[in-house]
């Protein structure tokens, strides 16, 4: 039924007991335990989601609808390093879009896409809030300001460089 | 001495991080040097992250911009050892005038005023600095109706774009009778381009927890949330520390100051959805639901969270009201004008010589905010105009740029205050391509719930996208201006009903620029890559052959110190060719 859960064992549940040992289970909890999920599994599995409903009683549906309706909720897994490409006023008009262009060329994916390898995934969001470097991007927790389309290819270069080959 | 850092998100994204080891390293190199470490929240000199004061035993301060490790050992060898300021990297100095003064001299800081100051994870900086003060006085001298009418008095409007009096919604939520109240803070800056209450949030937590405690005891309420964004972990975590020292001094909790009066507050992280910044909306996300709005009445003031009478208001319009208490009305009436009392932040950003935060009295007026505070435009380009509001908001026009910053004032441009967003635009810049930025922005974020929202912005979209492609047709002009009529006349909420202004102000100023686009098939801006054409112009071209190499997609072909040719059918005009030109030989069409 519960499709990887079974085979996976108590191991793979264990993040998501620690996190429900912290509520009470009540649905104003939803969307903290969600976030917990997230931040445990890198993303929200169905068989997490599914134990989810069991323990709290709250359906599945709803627990989706919640899910689908936030942008931070993920029902994919994401790639080793995640890229987000500012795309608030201040970056639009200093040129977020050809800063996108650059990095979906460069790694070969659209926004919203995982490199094959796992690499990275390449993302939009709507403000991070630095405007005066505009543009941005973050890759993890690092920010990378006042970029140019060439720049921001000479970040990922550098990075497979680092890290190995393509 | 003391080596102060701006720990801001703008100075930890510029590496204020690096800068604050290397001092550190460099401290404990020179265990003799007599100088200590601290930390702050932004110094709202964003343009100059990252940003190190120091401040000399006398009181002499010196702020320096764009400090790096380098900087840091310089700055650390030369003034902190040497006692003499690195004059070239200076920004603000008590020891003479500098270029960059004109970023201070124009703002009044009210709400600010610890920002860029206190360490904003100490609370006794806080204290020592006037918080809790108005808190202290409201909660031992006053009643509740008191506060309320101080705050009227002050003619406070909620800073969180619709500029309701919050005297006014205090009183509202006071009056129903309820065995429990709320009150929120509205902490879900989504207004892309638009930093604010991050920088409160993040340089003086203790002013907003202050508010919340005094708009508590005054409506009724002993719990108190703070939905604040996710995207803020650094306002997020200090307003966490904040709110455990504030438990731990008695600020917070049970019995509050000895007064009797109880308050918990609580964070509630957001989850990535601009239409929580609606307060019926923000309620049904603290619930756990999709965060999609609902009619009023019931307001939130009668039924709002967990269907008991509750308040909300934003960040800014909360850090203010301690000082309004504890100064007294008469003098925040004194800043402004007679209609809009006080002062409003300001995220100055775009194509701004200096941006950063600007805190100036209700009343100045753009070009003084634009001109004198942010130095004018970056690239020394004319001013074109300036976009106010976020996707609620519109475009001002240069020549309106004398317009007075007030509520009144700003609604007759067609934009309106906001929270406090202010983007710069030169000519650069698409007001056609600004407009459909901002309703890609609406589409995605429209929660779906009314159909005029849902649909009609996602046709304007379209009409907008031909536009910007070369395809528009006449008629989609007056088709636009049909459609968001519509769409604000039939929108539940405030995200629907404003969500056409981007589109509607820029027509109301740009029509040439749209009319451009339709029938002429020209971008004037050359911004709009369907509409553009590079060109490389053989006799500026020496063939120095980079332009070719820096070609993403290899469209440009010639032999060295030869004229280059570009091929229009593998061009993505991207325009790399054009920067990396030393020459001025490639331009645009």
């Amino acid at each position: 039924m519960c499709g990887k859960c079974c085979g996976k064992s108590e191991a793979y549940l264990k993040p998501f007991e620690d996190i429900m040992a912290d509520f009470e289970g009540k649905e104003s909890d939803l969307i903290p335990i969600l976030q917990r999920i997230q931040a445990a599994y890198g993303y929200l599995p169905e068989d997490v989601i599914r134990e989810l409903s069991e323990r709290t009683g709250i359906f599945v549906t709803k627990i989706m609808g919640v899910a689908t309706f936030y942008s931070q909720f993920r029902l994919e897994p994401i790639g080793e390093h995640t890229i987000r490409v500012c795309f608030g006023t201040a970056c639009h008009v200093n040129g977020a879009e050809a800063i996108a262009d650059a990095l979906s060329d460069e790694l070969k994916v659209p926004v919203g896409g995982t490199t094959p390898d796992g690499k990275f995934t390449l993302e939009s969001v709507a403000c991070l809030g630095c405007c005066s470097l505009a543009p941005v991007i973050t890759i993890d927790d690092e920010t990378y300001g006042r970029l140019t389309a060439d720049k921001a290819r000479d970040i990922i270069r550098d990075m497979y460089a680092k890290e190995g080959a393509k | 001495m003391k080596i102060v850092i701006g720990l801001g998100s703008c100075g930890i994204a510029s590496g204020g991080l690096k800068v604050k080891e290397e001092f550190e390293k460099l401290l404990s190199a020179n265990p003799n040097a007599g100088a200590e470490l601290a930390e702050t929240g932004c110094m709202g000199m964003c343009y100059k992250e990252v940003n190190v004061e120091i401040i000399e035993d006398g009181g002499r301060s010196t702020i320096y911009g764009e400090v790096d490790a380098e900087r840091a050992r310089e700055i650390f060898e030369n003034h902190v050892l040497g006692g003499k300021p690195v004059e070239d990297y200076v920004v603000r100095s008590s020891y003479g005038e500098n270029e960059h003064d004109a970023f201070f001299n124009g703002q009044y800081r009210y709400v600010l005023d610890r920002c860029g100051k206190i360490n904003p994870e100490s609370i006794d900086e806080a204290i020592a600095a006037g918080a809790y003060r108005g808190a202290e006085k409201a909660l031992k001298t006053m009643t509740p109706e008191e506060i309320i009418d101080e705050v009227l008095k002050s003619g406070l409007k909620g800073r969180g774009g619709a500029g309701f009096p919050t005297g006014q919604k205090w009183k509202f939520a006071r009056a129903p009778k309820a065995d429990q109240k709320y009150i929120i803070c509205n902490a879900d800056e989504g207004d892309p381009g638009a930093f604010m209450n991050r920088s409160v949030l993040e340089g003086d937590p203790h002013a907003v927890i202050e508010g919340l405690l005094i708009g508590g005891y005054a409506i009724g309420a002993t719990e108190g949330y703070i939905y604040a964004r996710a995207e803020y972990p650094l306002a997020i975590k200090r307003l966490k520390i904040a709110i455990a020292q504030a438990e731990e001094r008695g600020y917070l909790g049970k019995n509050v100051m000895g007064t009797g009066f109880d308050f918990h507050l609580h964070i509630k992280e957001g989850a990535g959805a601009f239409v929580c910044g609606e307060e019926t909306a923000l309620i049904a996300s603290i619930e756990g639901q999709r965060g999609m709005p609902r009619m009023r009445p019931p307001f939130p003031a009668n039924r709002g969270l967990f269907g008991k009478p509750s308040n909300i208001n934003n960040v800014e319009t909360l850090a203010v009201v301690g000082r309004i208490i504890a100064d007294g009305a008469e003098k925040y009436t004194t800043l402004g004008t007679e209609k809009s009392s006080g002062t409003k932040v300001f995220a100055l950003a775009g194509k701004v010589k200096r941006g950063g935060l600007a805190e100036v009295p209700l009343g100045t007026t753009l070009r003084d905010v634009i001109y004198g505070i942010g130095g004018g435009t970056v690239s020394g380009k004319p001013l074109k105009a300036v976009q106010m509001g976020g996707p609620s908001g519109g475009c001002i026009p240069a020549d309106l740029l004398d317009t007075p910053i007030d509520y009144d004032t700003l609604a007759a441009t067609g934009a309106i205050m906001g929270s406090g967003g202010m983007i710069v635009m030169d000519e650069d810049n698409c007001m056609v391509d600004i407009a459909r930025y901002f309703l890609t922005f609406i589409q995605s974020e429209s929660c779906g719930k009314c159909t005029f929202c849902r649909i009609g912005t996602r046709r304007m979209l379209e009409i907008l996208t031909r536009i910007t492609k070369g395809e528009g047709q006449e008629g989609d002009i007056e088709l636009l201006e049909e459609l968001a009529m519509q769409i604000k006349r039939s929108s539940l909420c405030g995200l629907g009903q404003t969500a056409p202004n981007p589109v509607l102000s820029t027509i109301r100023y740009f029509r040439d620029e749209y009319e451009a686009h339709i029938r002429d098939k020209k971008c004037p801006a050359h911004q709009c890559k369907a509409l553009i054409r590079y060109e490389i112009h053989e006799d500026k071209c020496v063939g120095c052959t980079v332009c070719a190499r820096k070609c993403p997609v290899e469209a440009i072909s010639g032999s060295a110190k030869k004229p280059h040719t570009i091929d229009q059918e593998k061009c993505i005009k991207c325009g790399i060719c054009k920067s990396a030109c030393r020459f001025d030989a490639i331009t645009v069409d």
